[in-house]
């Protein structure tokens, strides 16, 4: 409640029974409460982390899980404590995920030199040739290939890609490492 | 734009859904199925020759109602940690029950440390307790882990170890309704201590088990306004 201590009685009871007609289904009551919380999230979201760059991002995420969980609202129980538990849940997981990224990229003044000629490039230069990139990934079945763009281009977890796919986490792992190894021998194929 | 499209999609996908119940009605709801089924369980297995005389021990009784009472609050501790902003407090009333359960194990040692010594305190290796109660309490973990699924991930690590505890606490319930292994020292280090293992590797995967999900139908439905 602390986060938001502009929040009137009126509009915890407004919001409870917008959110019991939501659960029964009324999708304007619904569209009307998700309106209303966007910006309530959004100055949640950015009291905690001023600096953060993906703040809309989290914002609609906690949405996506106020709508997955929405039959966890308990109508007895004040509606302001349960949106705020689960806003700081997903709000946390996201600078955990914000952490972890940054830890995995280097901030470099100045961008290295590239050349367009082959003879011009180191060995591992001319492999990251992107249009030989471009054709190998283009050869890999469309399950591997999936796998690999969401976790080595979007650079989504394994845990996020099968979420979004719907498939395990074991078999992304095995499809990316498949697809890494299909396109490493179709590489080197045509070096 | 972004904004709109995303309550647009989730208004559209706004199904009616039934609230989940209290969770101490669902820990209820799951106790009574699993104890139909350990019940079954220990039947097959065969209930102990002696148990009639051995209820009557103040020990033994004590052990098995703080077994089943640790099963049945630790449940109730799991569906609460799936309902947000449900009191921290509802997780841990599991810990009262937990500790009676160690207590009655405390005394049956020091019995049988009065009656036999230090030797025949640690006479006895029961290994087999460790699959057996994993054997037993996967049909009940299952069941949980399903009911655990609806409520929202916020816990996931408590909320894992929570059913775990439940399911296995009930499993070592059963193991005393059908094996005759009365050593304190030993149903205290295979049976109990095969609870506490179990409970604590379960609560280690919380994070596999238990994620948040966007549903299929949700997200293709985003895709088509987006475009």
């Amino acid at each position: 409640m602390g986060e938001l201590g502009d929040t009137s009685n009126d509009r915890e009871s407004r919001w409870r029974a917008l959110m019991a007609s939501a659960q029964d289904g009324d999708h304007a009551a619904y569209g009307e409460l998700l309106s209303d919380l966007f910006p309530v999230l959004r100055r949640f979201v950015l009291r905690r982390w001023p600096n953060a760059h993906d703040t809309e991002d989290v914002v609609q995420e906690i949405l996506v899980s106020i709508h997955t969980v929405r039959q966890t609202y308990d109508r007895q129980r004040a509606f302001t404590p349960w949106l705020m538990t689960i806003a700081a849940r997903r709000a946390a997981d996201a600078a955990r995920r914000r952490y972890a990224r940054g830890a995995n990229e280097t901030t470099v003044d100045v961008l290295p030199e590239t050349f367009y000629g082959d003879g011009a490039k180191s060995e591992q230069e001319t492999s990251d040739d992107q249009e030989a990139i471009r054709r190998a990934m283009a050869g890999l079945p469309a399950s591997q290939r999936q796998a690999i763009e969401l976790v080595k281009i979007q650079g989504l977890s394994l845990e996020e890609a099968s979420q979004v796919t719907g498939k395990s986490v074991g078999s992304l792992k095995v499809g990316v490492h498949r697809a890494i190894k299909a396109m490493r021998q179709a590489l080197e194929r045509n070096c | 734009m972004l904004k709109e499209d995303l309550i647009l999609t989730l208004t559209e996908n706004c199904a009616p859904v039934r609230p989940l119940a209290h969770p101490a009605w669902r820990a209820l709801v799951w106790f009574a199925v699993s104890l139909c089924y350990v019940a079954v369980v220990a039947v097959v297995m065969g209930i102990r020759p002696d148990f009639l005389a051995k209820i009557a021990d103040p020990q033994f009784a004590t052990e098995l109602a703080a077994a089943f009472l640790t099963s049945i609050v630790a449940a109730a501790g799991a569906f609460s940690a799936g309902c947000p902003a449900r009191p921290v407090w509802e997780r841990f009333i599991f810990v009262f029950f937990f500790l009676i359960w160690a207590g009655a194990l405390a005394v049956g040692c020091w019995r049988d440390v009065e009656a036999f010594g230090l030797t025949g305190l640690l006479s006895h290796s029961d290994i087999y307790c460790l699959p057996t109660i994993l054997a037993i309490s996967i049909p009940t973990a299952l069941l949980i882990l399903a009911m655990v699924k609806r409520g929202a991930p916020i816990a996931p690590f408590v909320t894992i170890g929570l059913a775990a505890l439940a399911s296995t606490a009930l499993a070592a319930a059963a193991l005393r309704l059908s094996f005759r292994q009365d050593a304190a020292a030993s149903v205290c280090i295979w049976q109990f201590g095969s609870v506490v293992l179990l409970t604590g590797i379960a609560s280690l995967f919380g994070r596999v088990l238990l994620h948040w999900t966007m549903r299929e139908e949700l997200i293709a439905s985003f895709q088509a306004h987006r475009r």
